[in-house]
């Protein structure tokens, strides 16, 4: 047997009942090749320091609750290696540009609340009686909105986005791509309702097209381009106006 | 839901920075680097040739573009800049800026038109 | 819920915290060259205004071997311009679909570095042929 593997785990850490501000623990694990940074807070918590929290569910990167800066890039815990930080120190710190609520674990009222205003569901276009059957889809249809559907609320995007966290007014890179799913979906008829906020100061116009939020995705939604095409839009629109027979 | 009026300035601002990625650095040579050291005639690039060029319809478009473009490209990103580096002054910089790109706008219309055609 | 007490850190700095975001500002950055050229141009159209004598004024400045360095320096501010401006582009524009697939992202940079060349090989060829 070879001698098991250790690295050093840094955890930025915040107990608001201590009263303290954030403070650094470190802890030396041992590790084998297929440990997740998340087993190995899992190991810290489970023998060396049961106070350390964070947000977990899956474990394989589809209900997005373990998303944390892994070496100051935003990356979900589950889907990151020890064995590709080595030797380490590895260093953890709670999503940036949200306020931190205990550890590493963020306060995500504000996402979820932007969330609700976007109207992430299917407003039918038309209402269908059940004898009229479901509402058909052609492959291309499905093609125009699919990758933007990919998205798993993991808030990585809006760790990368410096926007986010010098304005958290910005409705930021993640909602917007979903903004745009349903926008682009043939079902829907909502579209003008939610482009009122693609048209406001919240709206698309805060994003200088760092394009760090789809580099982050874990999985491949662009959430820049969602962005980025309805600033053309929402500036189409601006302009259309004023056009004869137009509003 | 308060409409954003920063489509105005976000075209300007595409226009000019597709403008100056497309022939930005050409220019540059041709104007600061080949015309001052006589790699053209001195005729090209001397008085009667720019003035010339100029008063052409097609030159004055251009001139005029390149000029005023640029000036709205360079100020909407140095707008936003200032709010990157933590400048939050808002309507301050937004004038400053703004400001700077449309003075320079009728300034070098005026100019051109007055020079004739 | 009494002891619930967020901690919100500062964003000071925070684009020397990650090399995509020196990036970023380097690009940014390139636009107050942008606007010297242009301000150093319009100065050029002022003065052609102005007649021949002020006009000759403008072009010695330019022939000036601190401006020659400048020029030199914009001339490769601009070419950074270019390569980021084409770079972001894929994320900027709708996407392009070419014959039922998406075209991907290196592609459209390197049609628009493309285009850059030769619009800016065909813009002097065009003062070559003013000045033959």
């Amino acid at each position: 047997m070879p001698e098991p593997r250790t690295i050093t785990v840094e955890v930025l850490r915040y107990q608001p009942a201590k009263g303290t501000n954030p403070y650094v623990d470190r802890w030396t694990i041992p590790y084998t090749e297929d440990m997740s940074v998340l087993q190995g807070l899992q190991y810290i918590k489970d023998t060396l320091d049961g106070s350390l929290t964070f947000r977990w569910s899956c474990r394989m990167a589809i209900c997005g609750s373990c998303g944390m800066m892994i070496g100051g890039v935003p990356k979900l815990a589950c889907r990151t290696f020890l064995r590709d930080l080595a030797p380490g120190p590895v260093r953890v710190e709670a999503l940036a540009h949200f306020p931190i609520e205990r550890d590493l674990v963020v306060d995500a009222e504000d996402f979820v609340g932007k969330l609700e205003r976007i109207k992430p569901w299917i407003e039918p276009r038309e209402p269908r009686t059940l004898e009229e059957g479901p509402y058909t889809q052609t492959p291309a249809q499905l093609a125009r909105y699919e990758s933007f559907s990919h998205c798993i609320n993991c808030m990585l995007c809006y760790s990368a986005c410096p926007q986010y966290g010098l304005n958290p007014d910005f409705l930021g890179p993640g909602l917007t791509a979903l903004l745009h799913r349903y926008n682009s979906d043939s079902r829907d008829g909502a579209s003008a309702e939610r482009m009122q906020l693609v048209h406001s100061e919240e709206g698309v116009w805060s994003c200088t097209a760092v394009g760090y939020c789809s580099e982050v995705c874990p999985k491949q939604v662009d959430p820049a381009n969602a962005v980025n095409v309805n600033k053309t839009a929402s500036a189409i629109d601006w302009f259309a106006r004023f056009l004869p027979g137009k509003r | 839901m308060k409409r954003s009026n920063q489509p105005v300035f976000w075209v300007l601002f595409g226009a000019g920075g597709m403008l100056s990625a497309l022939l930005g650095a050409a220019l540059v040579f041709v104007t600061g680097i080949a015309a001052p050291l006589h790699w053209l005639p001195t005729r090209t690039m001397g008085y009667e040739g720019v003035l010339a060029f100029c008063r052409n319809g097609a030159g004055k478009a251009f001139v005029f573009a390149v000029i005023s473009l640029f000036l709205w490209h360079g100020a909407h990103r140095i707008y936003h800049s200032l709010h990157d580096l933590g400048l939050h002054t808002g309507m301050v910089a937004k004038a400053a800026c703004y400001g700077l790109a449309a003075a320079a706008t009728i300034l070098a219309a005026a100019t051109l038109l007055q020079l004739g055609f | 819920m009494a002891l619930r007490r967020t901690y919100v850190r500062s964003m000071d700095g925070w684009w020397r915290r990650d090399p995509f975001f020196i990036h970023y500002m380097a690009r940014e950055a390139t636009a107050v060259f942008v606007v010297a050229y242009a301000l150093i141009l319009l100065a050029g159209v002022i003065r052609l205004s102005q007649g021949e004598a002020a006009f000759g004024e403008w072009l010695e400045g330019l022939a000036n071997p601190w401006s020659i360095a400048f020029h030199v320096a914009l001339c490769a501010i601009f070419a950074y311009h270019t390569w980021s401006w084409f770079r972001i582009m894929p994320k900027t524009m709708p996407p392009v679909v070419v014959g039922g697939r998406r075209l991907p992202g290196a592609a459209i940079t390197a049609l628009g570095l493309a285009a850059a060349a030769i619009a800016s090989a065909a813009f002097v060829a065009f003062v070559a042929w003013l000045a033959s």
